[in-house]
């Protein structure tokens, strides 16, 4: 609530929060019994290795890392859109593993650092548009969830991947009340999960996703609303039924499977016609929402034949 | 305690909004956060149906306390809660949807939310407009009468929040929970007075 709102520096100019966070830690660490492991590792992942992929980034202005930071979803820390940051803070998302399970040949829990040793890291622009009708453009660091997929050789039979949020109740506080049914599950068809535009992130501006955000590791499908973009995932299963997710579960007749950004589409309860791009301050009317989040060229081809208002 | 509850009062029902103020305008680096919209949204419909709760709150207190002189803080915290209602109003008006007139008629015949938080502000209009003790002499008994309305706008006001939110209904339910309490305190009253005919002409 006490947010400052100094006039928007570049974001160039921003110290990112988990860098003076990192530098708490480390200052407690020395002040305790030594440097801590977990302080060391902090200094070690500060700043992360990536190539910008301009191709499949957006040329739009970015969000500031405060603004991405601070107000987001991410029920498992509290449902007000500044609970993530302030209430994120006791989560621990190292040492973290991730376990690889159904229709695949290759099977397993793997530590995080063995998921991601064969990927190299890019920088992808995207928008992000909530359910809610607000707007951001964020740049993410990840790689495309496909090439991990190709890694454990998906059967045949592998139509869908799911995949499920860790369940912490004592690190995160929202999971202790039955707000949605815990732990957070998602899915995706399988030729939307392999397609290039879809990204597992690990980083946002640069560095290691901050607790709020999803640490460690997170979906990021940018033509779906933002609910579908699950977080902190702890299993990825290749099923060959529709998996179960969250929000559908929660509310079936305002939330699909597909959740695909649709302005023609309204929410039963609000409208999805036009969004408020989040950054523009006080006067700062809604703009038109784009088909597929303005990734359709890329996208609705995936979808072509279906009724979009009956797979909404 | 008399002379210093209704400043006091007054102080108190102002500060949100002179926070709000503060914030939107910057003061001394505060400010309303990433989505200023909604917040202002958010905490001037809060606080107008936290202080229309209050307002209700005011009979109850003063006949369980027989203090009838705190029946003076009503009208008070009454213009207070349309004060904040009125802006949480106009600011869907204008800074949410920029007068977008097509938007607007569609929102409050389609959404059901909208439609019942948009009556229940209608609701309050009459009210504010006859606050005045020339309005209370002119219309007599029938005031009484029209002020009635402000139960149905209470009602209207806690559906309104409860419609929505997403999943976490804990909020809303606490105001639910708090306006139950407050009309069955007055139905049981009435019950008391049906059966004691004598007594149904006491303050009310």
């Amino acid at each position: 609530m006490k947010r400052p709102n100094i006039p928007t520096p570049a974001p160039s100019e921003i110290t990112p929060r988990e860098r003076y966070l990192n530098r708490r830690e480390v200052m407690a660490g020395l002040a305790g019994a030594g440097l801590s492991g977990w302080a060391l590792d902090a200094l070690a992942s500060e700043r992360l290795k990536f190539t910008k992929n301009a191709r499949l980034s957006l040329a739009e202005v970015q969000n500031s890392h405060e603004e991405i930071t601070t107000y987001n979803n991410f029920y498992e820390f509290g449902t007000d859109k500044g609970d993530p940051a302030r209430l994120g803070g006791k989560f621990r998302p190292k040492p973290w593993s991730v376990t690889i399970a159904g229709e695949a040949e290759v099977k397993g829990t793997f530590t995080l650092e063995d998921i991601l040793k064969p990927h190299p890291l890019e920088e992808r622009v995207y928008r992000l548009r909530c359910v809610e009708a607000w707007s951001m453009v964020i740049p993410w660091v990840g790689f495309p969830l496909g090439e991990l997929l190709k890694r454990f050789r998906p059967t045949s039979r592998a139509k869908y991947v799911a995949f499920k949020t860790v369940l912490r109740p004592e690190e995160m506080p929202g999971q202790r009340f039955p707000v949605l049914d815990w732990p957070y599950v998602e899915g995706l068809r399988m030729d939307e999960a392999m397609h290039p535009l879809t990204i597992l992130a690990v980083g946002l501006y640069g560095e290691a996703l901050p607790n709020q955000n999803g640490a460690p590791l997170r979906l990021v499908v940018p033509w779906k609303y933002g609910f579908k973009s699950i977080k902190s995932i702890v299993e990825i299963r290749l099923t060959e039924k529709p998996p179960p997710t969250s929000w559908n579960l929660s509310a079936p007749h305002e939330y699909g499977f597909y959740a695909n950004v649709n302005p023609a589409v309204d929410h039963p309860r609000w409208s999805q016609a036009k969004e408020r791009k989040i950054g523009a301050g006080l006067f700062n009317p809604r703009v038109p929402t784009l088909p597929f989040n303005g990734y359709a060229e890329q996208v609705a081809g995936l979808y072509r034949g279906m009724d979009l208002r009956k797979n909404f | 305690m008399r002379r210093f509850l209704e400043p006091a009062l007054f102080l108190f029902c102002s500060l949100p909004l002179a926070w709000l103020a503060a914030r939107a305008f910057g003061v001394a680096g505060l400010g309303l956060g990433a989505n200023p919209v909604d917040e202002l949204m958010d905490r001037l419909g809060e606080w107008g149906l936290r202080l229309l709760l209050a307002t209700l709150c005011v009979t109850p207190l003063a006949a369980m306390l027989r203090k009838p002189w705190l029946m003076g803080v009503r009208r008070m915290l009454g213009l207070f809660a349309f004060t904040y209602l009125a802006l949480h109003f106009l600011n869907w008006l204008v800074l949410d949807q920029w007068f977008d007139v097509t938007a607007i008629a569609a929102d409050i015949a389609k959404r059901p939310y909208i439609t019942v938080g948009f009556t229940a502000f209608v609701l309050l209009v009459p009210l504010a407009v006859t606050s005045t003790a020339g309005w209370m002499r002119r219309l007599g008994r029938r005031w009484h009468a029209l002020h009635r309305l402000v139960y149905p706008a209470a009602i209207l006001g806690c559906i309104h929040f409860w419609w929505q939110v997403k999943a976490d209904w804990r909020e809303p339910a606490v105001y639910a929970a708090a306006l139950l309490l407050l009309l069955a305190w007055r139905v049981r009253r009435a019950r008391q007075r049906s059966a004691r005919p004598s007594l149904a002409r006491a303050a009310g």
